[in-house]
């Protein structure tokens, strides 16, 4: 009875608490980024993107070169062609090209490092917070973010991505959140989907620096539970054979 | 009781779960003990160093450190050169066999280029780093001392390919670590991938 | 002249013996190893709830032995803590392993050890003669506590930052004396590298001493009186013509086979968190905590590790701040209590009335759902949901006196069942 009455308040709980998934920014529900920390030649554009669009301000102080090199197949001479422009070894980590006091200098706030972001925020909402940028004349960069207000962050994917403005909308503070509306005011490189891509790349590779292992922690985790099941069974018929003289 | 047979089964579900109980505890431990292997900070203070010798004049030396030893790199003359081959007499292993090189140091200068020595200066004896002494019969070693390395922990001495003397307390030649030419200037200590 | 076969295998074990008898002469061991497995007895229904004892001795030694190699390259300073953590999880061979272990192992631990109390609460175990071993139990987990909340400093993320800054703060809510007590246990005037030192030392060496010595103390006392058992009776009172309890059994190899296929099912649920959920969807790992700790940024939810949320809630349920510290510090304590609160002679819920299990039901439920509440923010309905559940836990233990005295169990068997 009592165990059906835990089990009750237990479910009800855990139901409780997804539907009250809180929904961030302009109150629409965050886009799922599905990426796939296994698609190597995911994570080998989206290194080629974050060496691009993200080391200029921010590190990723806790990833070695030598590491993306060992588990994305990249030789050192791919390493040093494509990716190492701040780091002088292949053991070195990935650096930054910017000092942090001219960080605060010029944004107000150091650039945060990027090697465990993608553990401290959800991977979704970093898709969606770098998609999430529109021109805006009344912040220091010119740019906000549906996603984190007067974000610091100036919006790098402009030339990609393209310039848009937000539509201001009459909006009933009753009725339900709608997705915000845009005017485009410069057309980017690529389209919307390809766009998408790109992030969601960049997004992988944040993921997989954050950690490194996983894939084969969890590879790991599948032949320790196949052996622990085979002693499991052995054990139990030694239990039941010791027993047998009870009862 | 139990018969037999029973017994029998008792005894090998008994064995069973002890052998599948002892893989299990000694693949466990595996990563407990790999983990005391130099981590990937180690190795990446560990890494090669490279080294500008373009400033190192003829007779003279510059000492650098690689993973936390002492290095020698001496731009030996022709003349110190010379000096090598009547050394043999005084020397506990003059061909270098009991010592440790590189194959391409296994050489009457134990060097890839007769023109520069490296060396670690770390004394075969207790570790101590020799003090480099390319002058002539000074007169705290004496007139025959044509250049080398003195140790001053304990004495030892060695000649200017870092091969030891004989009678002294370190028991080997000092040893050659792996290094590589990147160019003319440019030595790689540590790894062997320079040009040459 | 070759021996026969016998004639080796006679010679070892004479030698054997003779080494045996050697280290008897100087050492009780076989007096020991009789006293405590292959001659104490103890009965033979044991179910499920009767594994998390030696459960949580097997976490206890996996606790210390992680937390010794991990000790090896933790550095406690706080400019360099959160960097070794992540040292470790990076570079050091094996290292990411031996962090989710000792992680996911502290969790472990206290739900092992919660479900071992609560088997103690369903079966009288903290009763006559038993009370000891209760109190040196409600000692050890006190001890966790205050282990848990230690090593939760260490990796100096922005959750440890500012959940030590709360808890200590609590120390300051003490009439007088606090503000003085809080600067004594941080060192500093504020939460600082000092402090991080500190409870290193406490963390790595004083509390695991402490626990070891109570986990001896505590089987010692319990093999002192004998085991409980689901029914609630004493099997002693039963015994056969040489003096062993009919309803017994020898703990070796009976029980230590058994304990084995326990440890087996535990360690497939433990392997499939540490090497699929090891962050558990934040209730393990919490994702503030790969923030760095920040000094001038408190994150959006502070909230304590799971296994401490349900005496969070109670403490943000009241208004008065040091009304909140007495009414968690209560909680705490109350159960220490539970061999004189509970005025029932039967010991096991088999056989106890209604009463009793309705209020241990409304215990389980309240501690449970302060829990969750512990978790979420303290605004509106939450905070209204935690003053009635903290005051229904609170009643679970105020009012036994009185409901147990009057509530009707079953007759109770001689001898034990299935």
């Amino acid at each position: 009875m009592m165990f059906r009455m835990i089990v009750l308040v237990l479910g009800l709980a855990t139901a409780a608490s997804a539907i009250a998934q809180h929904a961030v920014g302009d109150g629409t529900m965050l886009e799922p980024v599905n990426n796939d920390v296994s698609d190597v030649a995911s994570l080998q554009r989206g290194a080629k993107y974050f060496v691009n669009y993200c080391l200029g301000c921010h590190s990723a102080q806790y990833i070695r070169y030598e590491r993306i090199g060992e588990d994305l197949g990249l030789t050192g001479d791919q390493l040093a062609e494509n990716l190492m422009f701040t780091g002088d070894s292949v053991f070195d980590p990935m650096g930054n090209a910017m000092r942090a006091a001219d960080a605060v200098r010029w944004f107000g706030v150091a650039p945060p490092d990027l090697s465990l972001i993608a553990r401290s925020r959800d991977t979704d909402y970093l898709y969606n917070f770098l998609r999430g940028f529109y021109a805006d004349e009344s912040t220091p960069t010119g740019a906000n973010n549906l996603w984190l207000a007067n974000t610091a962050m100036p919006n790098v994917f402009w030339e990609l991505q393209g310039v848009r403005r937000l539509v201001a909308e009459e909006h009933d503070p009753a009725a339900a959140p709608t997705p915000p509306h845009f005017e485009i005011v410069r057309p980017g490189a690529l389209g919307v989907a390809e766009f998408d891509a790109v992030v969601r790349d960049i997004v992988n590779f944040l993921d997989y620096i954050g950690e490194p292992m996983q894939l084969e922690r969890r590879a790991l985790g599948i032949r320790v539970i196949a052996f622990l099941l085979i002693f499991l069974v052995i054990s139990y018929m030694l239990k039941r054979e010791i027993w047998k003289d009870v009862h | 009781m139990s018969d037999n047979a029973d017994l029998e089964r008792r005894h090998f579900l008994i064995a069973a779960t002890a052998l599948t109980g002892g893989v299990g505890i000694a693949v466990a431990s595996v990563p407990f003990v790999v983990s005391f292997q130099p981590s990937a900070r180690a190795r990446a203070l560990g890494a090669p160093v490279e080294v500008d010798i373009s400033n190192v004049e003829p007779g003279a030396y510059i000492k650098v450190e690689w993973r936390g030893r002492a290095v020698m790199i001496v731009n030996r003359t022709q003349a110190m050169l010379d000096k090598l081959p009547s050394m043999d007499a005084v020397l506990a292993d003059p061909s270098s066999a009991a010592s440790v090189q590189p194959e391409y140091a296994d050489n009457e200068y134990r060097s890839r280029r007769p023109g520069l020595l490296v060396v670690e200066g770390v004394c075969t004896h207790l570790g101590c780093v020799p003090i480099p002494r390319f002058d002539v019969a000074p007169a705290d070693l004496g007139a025959d001392w044509v250049g080398g390395f003195y140790c001053p922990c304990h004495g030892s001495k060695f000649d200017l390919a870092g091969r030891v003397f004989s009678g002294v307390p370190a028991p080997t030649n000092l040893t050659v670590p792996p290094y590589s030419f990147i160019n003319d200037t440019t030595v790689l200590i540590g790894a062997e991938t320079g040009t040459a | 002249m070759a021996m026969s076969e016998s004639q080796v295998t006679g010679n070892f074990s004479r030698s054997f013996n003779s080494l045996v008898d050697w280290i008897d002469a100087r050492f009780p061991m076989t007096k020991l190893i009789k006293e405590h497995a292959t001659e104490y007895y103890a009965s033979k229904n044991f179910n499920f709830w009767y594994g998390f004892g030696v459960l949580a001795t097997f976490v206890l030694i996996l606790q210390i032995v992680t937390g010794i190699f991990l000790t090896m390259n933790y550095k406690p300073s706080a400019a360099e803590a959160f960097a070794s953590v992540e040292y470790i999880m990076r570079d050091v061979e094996w290292g990411w392993l031996l962090r989710y272990l000792h992680s996911t192992g502290a969790s472990a631990f206290f739900i092992v050890v919660y479900l071992h109390m609560f088997r103690g609460m369903m079966y009288g175990s903290y009763k006559k003669p038993r009370e000891l071993v209760w109190l040196i139990g409600m000692a050890i987990y006190l001890c966790m506590m205050a282990e848990g909340f230690f090593g939760y400093l260490l990796p100096w993320g922005n959750m440890s930052y500012w959940g030590a800054q709360v808890i200590v703060s609590l120390f300051g809510a003490l009439p007088v004396i606090g503000e003085g007590l809080s600067e004594w246990i941080r060192g500093d005037f504020y939460i600082s590298d000092i402090t991080l030192n500190r409870f290193f030392a406490f963390h790595v060496i004083a509390v695991p001493i402490m626990l070891l010595l109570l986990v001896v103390v505590h089987i010692m006392a319990l093999h002192e009186v004998g085991s409980n058992n689901p029914d609630g009776i004493e099997i002693k009172e039963h015994k056969d013509a040489s003096g062993k309890p009919l309803d017994g059994v020898a703990f070796h190899p009976y029980h230590t086979s058994k304990d084995l296929v326990i440890i087996a099912v535990f360690l497939i649920l433990f392997s499939a968190v540490v090497f699929f959920a090891p962050g558990m969807g934040g209730y393990f790992l919490e994702y503030a905590n790969f923030e760095p700790a920040n000094q001038l940024q408190t994150p959006e939810h502070i909230a304590p590790v799971w296994y401490f949320t349900p005496f969070y809630a109670m403490l943000r349920a009241f208004p008065s701040k040091l009304g909140g510290v007495a009414l968690m510090g209560l909680a705490v304590l109350l159960p220490i209590f539970l061999p004189w609160l509970d005025r029932c002679r039967v010991k096991s819920i088999r056989y106890r009335g209604w009463i009793y299990r309705f209020a241990l039901a409304v215990f389980a439920v309240s501690f449970l759902v302060l829990g969750y509440l512990g978790l979420q923010p303290a605004t509106g309905g939450y905070v209204m949901a935690a003053r009635v559940f903290t005051i229904l836990y609170l009643a679970f233990f105020i009012l036994m006196p009185w409901y147990t005295s009057i509530e009707q169990p079953k007759p109770v068997p001689t001898r034990v069942t299935k």
